[in-house]
């Protein structure tokens, strides 16, 4: 371990800081909202990552087998402390949830019954997709400053939200051209 | 239960579930419909009927869709099926996304690493708008569901530092009002 630190360099986030952010994000994921609550925490809150940095994560993320959010806080967590912090903050997003849905299902027949219980389900899950709207407003307002990440941007929203065509094929044609258009080039063009 | 067909049922939970891991592409819903097809007309590990209701109880508790492999794996097994379920769906995905981070990582800094994350991020957002219509497609949400969501992602724009409980409490109590006041 080195003794001096760069003055760019902040001290590494605690592991620890890391399981009780993750634990609460995976405790409370109701309906798949994962993403906008990681996005915040990670992004804005504790400044632990940039916001390029996030979104083309989740790119791969999506495009990688698997769920897209453990992906993302496999991600997330390898890009703030390494293996251990893709570790840490995999099993604390699942601990949680891991438990809940068993002792939902032993539940299950017992609480159905109660209308509440649904519509705060729904409720949660509802404005869950606000948080991960938040993410797209967030990465749209950096995106139209460009001309080609705009048409990219809105390109892959109609290909997969509108008219529902598979991701992978997707993101292997709109990514390269994306990708290409935003290539360094070697004429200086700011 | 007998610990050698405890253990058994542990490994067909693993011979499952782990390449279901890795052909997981696009996330969790791409591989709901096989696994329902190995659990119930392969494996016998359950009824269609019984497949349906852990599919709801994974969509009301918290967590990825995918943690449906959990339930499977506690109706198997029980807690320890649980947990192996869960350990063979999530770790093999995670593991390749742990590879793929660290060869990403390592090129940081270059410029052609730089135009693939300007690339990219585009792509991330159009994916996470596309996947905001997805949910609400599933869910076959109403205009309150829509209204809640616009006003949390207004709220957060807004206001930032507000805290993200915040705003689920204030989506269960807005469904709550509406659940009180409907006929």
């Amino acid at each position: 371990m080195p003794e001096v630190i760069a003055p760019e360099k902040p001290a590494p986030v605690p592991l620890l800081t890391l399981t009780r952010v993750f634990f609460w994000i995976g405790f409370f994921s109701f309906g798949g909202g994962l993403s906008g609550w990681i996005h915040r925490q990670v992004v804005h809150q504790f400044h632990w990552m940039e916001e390029d940095d996030f979104l083309s994560g989740i790119a791969l993320a999506q495009v990688l087998p698997g769920a897209n959010v453990t992906n993302l806080c496999v991600y997330v967590g390898y890009r703030i402390r390494g293996v251990a912090g893709a570790a840490v903050a995999l099993f604390s997003l699942l601990a949680g949830p891991t438990v809940l849905c068993v002792l939902v299902a032993i539940a299950y027949h017992r609480v159905a019954q109660y209308p509440i219980l649904q519509a705060s389900v729904d409720g949660v899950a509802a404005a869950a997709v606000g948080l991960n709207m938040r993410i797209g407003i967030v990465g749209g307002q950096r995106v139209v400053r460009r001309v080609a990440p705009t048409v990219a941007m809105i390109a892959t929203f109609l290909a997969v939200g509108v008219f529902q065509y598979p991701l992978v094929p997707v993101v292997l044609i709109i990514g390269p051209l994306s990708v290409a258009a935003v290539w360094p080039r070697k004429t200086a063009d700011a | 239960m007998r610990e050698d067909s405890t253990l058994t049922a542990y490994l067909a939970l693993m011979a499952v579930f782990v390449p279901f891991s890795l052909v997981a592409i696009g996330g969790g819903p791409s591989i709901f419909a096989p696994m329902q097809h190995e659990s119930v007309d392969v494996r016998h590990w359950m009824t269609g009927r019984e497949f349906i209701e852990i599919f709801a109880i994974a969509r009301v508790a918290p967590g990825p869709g995918s943690m449906l492999a959990t339930l499977i794996g506690w109706k198997v097994a029980g807690w320890g099926g649980a947990l192996v379920a869960t350990a063979a769906l999530f770790v093999p995905s995670s593991i390749l996304c742990l590879g793929v981070s660290n060869v990403w990582n390592r090129y940081r800094g270059r410029d052609w690493h730089k135009a693939l994350e300007t690339g990219l991020a585009p792509i991330g957002t159009g994916l996470m708008f596309a996947g905001v219509l997805a949910i609400f497609r599933m869910a076959g949400a109403g205009p309150l569901a829509w209204c809640t969501a616009i006003v949390v992602a207004a709220a957060l724009t807004w206001r930032p530092k507000v805290h993200p409980f915040a705003l689920l409490l204030l989506g269960a109590v807005a469904f709550n009002v509406a659940l009180l006041v409907s006929p």
